[in-house]
């Protein structure tokens, strides 16, 4: 809707000097911002930064919601590390994470880089790669996914005609993790569509170029397209990061948490501790270390990635 | 002509690639549509997709309750007295923040920005005990209080983002222009920025209709009456009721749930993908 320029240009300068004329103005609009941010800064103080500090704080007691607080000290974090099921459930969540995220994104890739191919039928094969990622975290889909991996599941019975007699996945101490990151895989949509997109705005030019020069395709891939998506893959890297370290609802249903604790994350246990024992003070210490682990992975991220992470200059960010 | 060839193949290679991906994906949740119709027996027994005998008696028994106390469709109806207003108090809410911050300067703006952002990446499973004690203590317990209300603040970083990018290329002559026209800042934002922002405030709904059908933790922490169960969890139930025993009926359940939600993505999937791209790439 662009307006015709010398209509524009008064309105800007009506503006202008209204602006100039009267201070009061400038001092409503400071806050007429503040007051819409107003809902935003409110929730936040009271669902965000105090549960964050208080959590801080509970992480340094024995609170109990049922007894309250009897003591205070760092017993808590000295238990964590002193006990051998949640050193094992720190352990657990580590290689959950390092196994589905980077299979999560070499595979989205993989997928966009093909997709972004002008094939005929696209839109059926993104939607089709898509619908998994909508069902994500939904109870539904892990019930299917028990319905496949369990012993006699339909995994098995497919191996069963090719005479393979395949392992008990859920009942393993080695598959039952890798069943649950499977399910994470599965839903690479979001990320792939993301990349898609990225894809989609490295300019077709710099390949013509390159293919003058003889480059192949895998050159290519890897000098053009890959540097010139590296902002994307950061986003994706640090999101899907953050998601894997938090994942509940597959173990919790799947599995709850076994074989031996096998696919026990730190968010079982903090939901264990929290919501079946009540005790805030424990729940909120294995969850700062979690917290911890985020961070230090995300600031490495971020702190890396002028290293890596290539921004053209027009983005201007 | 060799060349011709080569390129002919790459071409079958990619689409080889492609629908065998694209069966992987959508195998599972294909037969899953046709076990629910498949004889309890039949299940695991055979690996053949369609059933050999149609069998309805799965749907049958979607009515029955489970320990008396809930059946499937209460806990559906319960699930969208949570999700519908839950919807309705994000999109409001995130535009208006959305608008703040994309549209003004004010003090301390820049600082609060940032903070803002990192919450993006604060995990929910910190806040999750100061919560609870804090919802305990309001006496919200056993409401859905404490799964609606938060979404009138925004709480929501992610949408917020994702509106402030679309924001961002809506030009700020327009504001300007109904500025002169004697608009004031809530006028510029019903009658200017709202239609401007429309597909990326509906993508918002959709995202937030899916997630929050798809909430799992949230009631299993704060809702402890059994009839007021949402709909995840009332699959959780008849999955530790009837496993082994009725996976035909366990599925069909399944289905049910999350068939509105795959019906929202049909009817919507191209606003789905411009959202997703958006919040993503010019991030």
């Amino acid at each position: 809707m662009p307006l015709p320029d010398s209509a524009l240009i008064l309105r800007k300068n009506c503006f202008l000097s209204e602006r100039m004329g009267k201070t009061m103005k400038g001092f409503v609009r400071k806050n007429t911002g503040l007051l819409f941010a107003l809902p935003w800064l409110l929730g936040f103080v009271l669902f965000k930064a105090y549960p964050f500090l208080t959590s801080f704080y509970y992480s340094f007691t024995d609170y109990n919601l049922m007894r309250g607080i009897t003591e205070t000290g760092i017993m808590n974090y000295t238990e964590i590390f002193g006990d051998r099921d949640m050193m094992k459930a720190f352990g657990v969540t580590f290689k959950y994470a390092f196994m589905t995220v980077p299979l999560k994104l070499v595979f989205a890739l993989f997928i966009a880089y093909i997709l972004n191919y002008n094939l005929r039928g696209i839109r059926w094969f993104r939607t089709a790669y898509y619908i998994p990622s909508i069902l994500g975290g939904s109870v539904a889909v892990s019930v299917l996914w028990k319905a496949i991996f369990q012993r006699n599941g339909i995994l098995n019975n497919f191996l069963l005609v090719f005479g393979i007699e395949g392992p008990s996945w859920l009942g393993s101490e080695n598959w039952a993790l890798f069943v649950i990151c499977l399910l994470r895989v599965w839903q690479f949509g979001s990320a792939m569509v993301i990349f898609l997109a990225a894809l989609k705005g490295v300019p077709t030019d710099l390949y013509e170029a390159a293919s003058i020069d003889g480059a192949s395709k895998r050159t290519m891939f890897f000098r053009i397209t890959v540097p010139l998506i590296t902002p994307v893959i950061f986003y994706n890297l640090v999101t899907q990061l953050c998601t894997a370290f938090q994942e509940f609802n597959g173990p919790f249903v799947i599995t709850q948490g076994g074989p031996n604790g096998a696919t026990t994350l730190i968010s079982l246990l903090v939901y264990n501790q929290a919501f079946k024992k009540f005790n805030m003070g424990m729940a909120s210490a294995q969850a700062w270390l979690l917290f911890l682990v985020v961070g230090i992975l995300s600031g490495i991220a971020f702190v890396s990635q002028k290293k890596w992470v290539y921004y053209s200059d027009e983005e201007g960010r | 002509m060799a060349r011709e060839t080569k390129k002919r193949l790459n071409q079958i290679v990619r689409y080889f690639i492609l629908l065998a991906v694209g069966f992987v994906m959508v195998y599972p949740l294909l037969w899953m549509v046709f076990a629910t119709f498949k004889a309890n027996s039949e299940i695991f027994s055979t690996i053949s997709l369609l059933p050999e005998k149609w069998d309805f008696s799965a749907y049958a028994q979607l009515g029955e309750t489970i320990a008396g106390q809930i059946s499937l469709g209460k806990a559906m109806v319960n699930t969208y007295t949570i999700v519908l207003p839950k919807v309705v108090f994000t999109v409001v809410s995130s535009t208006i923040t959305a608008y703040a911050f994309g549209r003004f300067e004010f003090a301390g703006k820049k600082a609060m920005f940032a903070v803002m952002m990192s919450t993006l990446f604060l995990p929910q499973v910190v806040l999750n005990a100061p919560q609870y004690v804090m919802f305990n203590q309001w006496g919200w317990m056993d409401s859905y209080l404490p799964l609606i209300v938060p979404s009138l603040f925004a709480v929501d970083t992610y949408f917020v983002f994702m509106l402030i990018q679309f924001l961002r290329g809506i030009p700020k002559e327009l504001d300007e222009a109904a500025e002169i026209d004697g608009c004031n800042a809530v006028l510029r934002l019903w009658h200017v920025i709202v239609p401007m922002l429309k597909p990326a405030i509906v993508s918002c709904a959709l995202f937030q209709f899916m997630w929050s059908s798809n909430d799992f933790m949230g009631p299993l922490i704060y809702v402890n009456k059994v009839s007021r169960y949402p709909a995840s969890i009332f699959v959780k139930m008849s999955m530790d009721a009837d496993a082994g025993v009725a996976w035909n009926k366990i599925l069909a359940v399944s289905l049910v749930v999350i068939l509105p939600s795959l019906i929202v993505f049909f009817l919507s999937q191209d606003t789905f993908v411009e959202g997703i791209s958006a919040g993503g790439v010019k991030g």
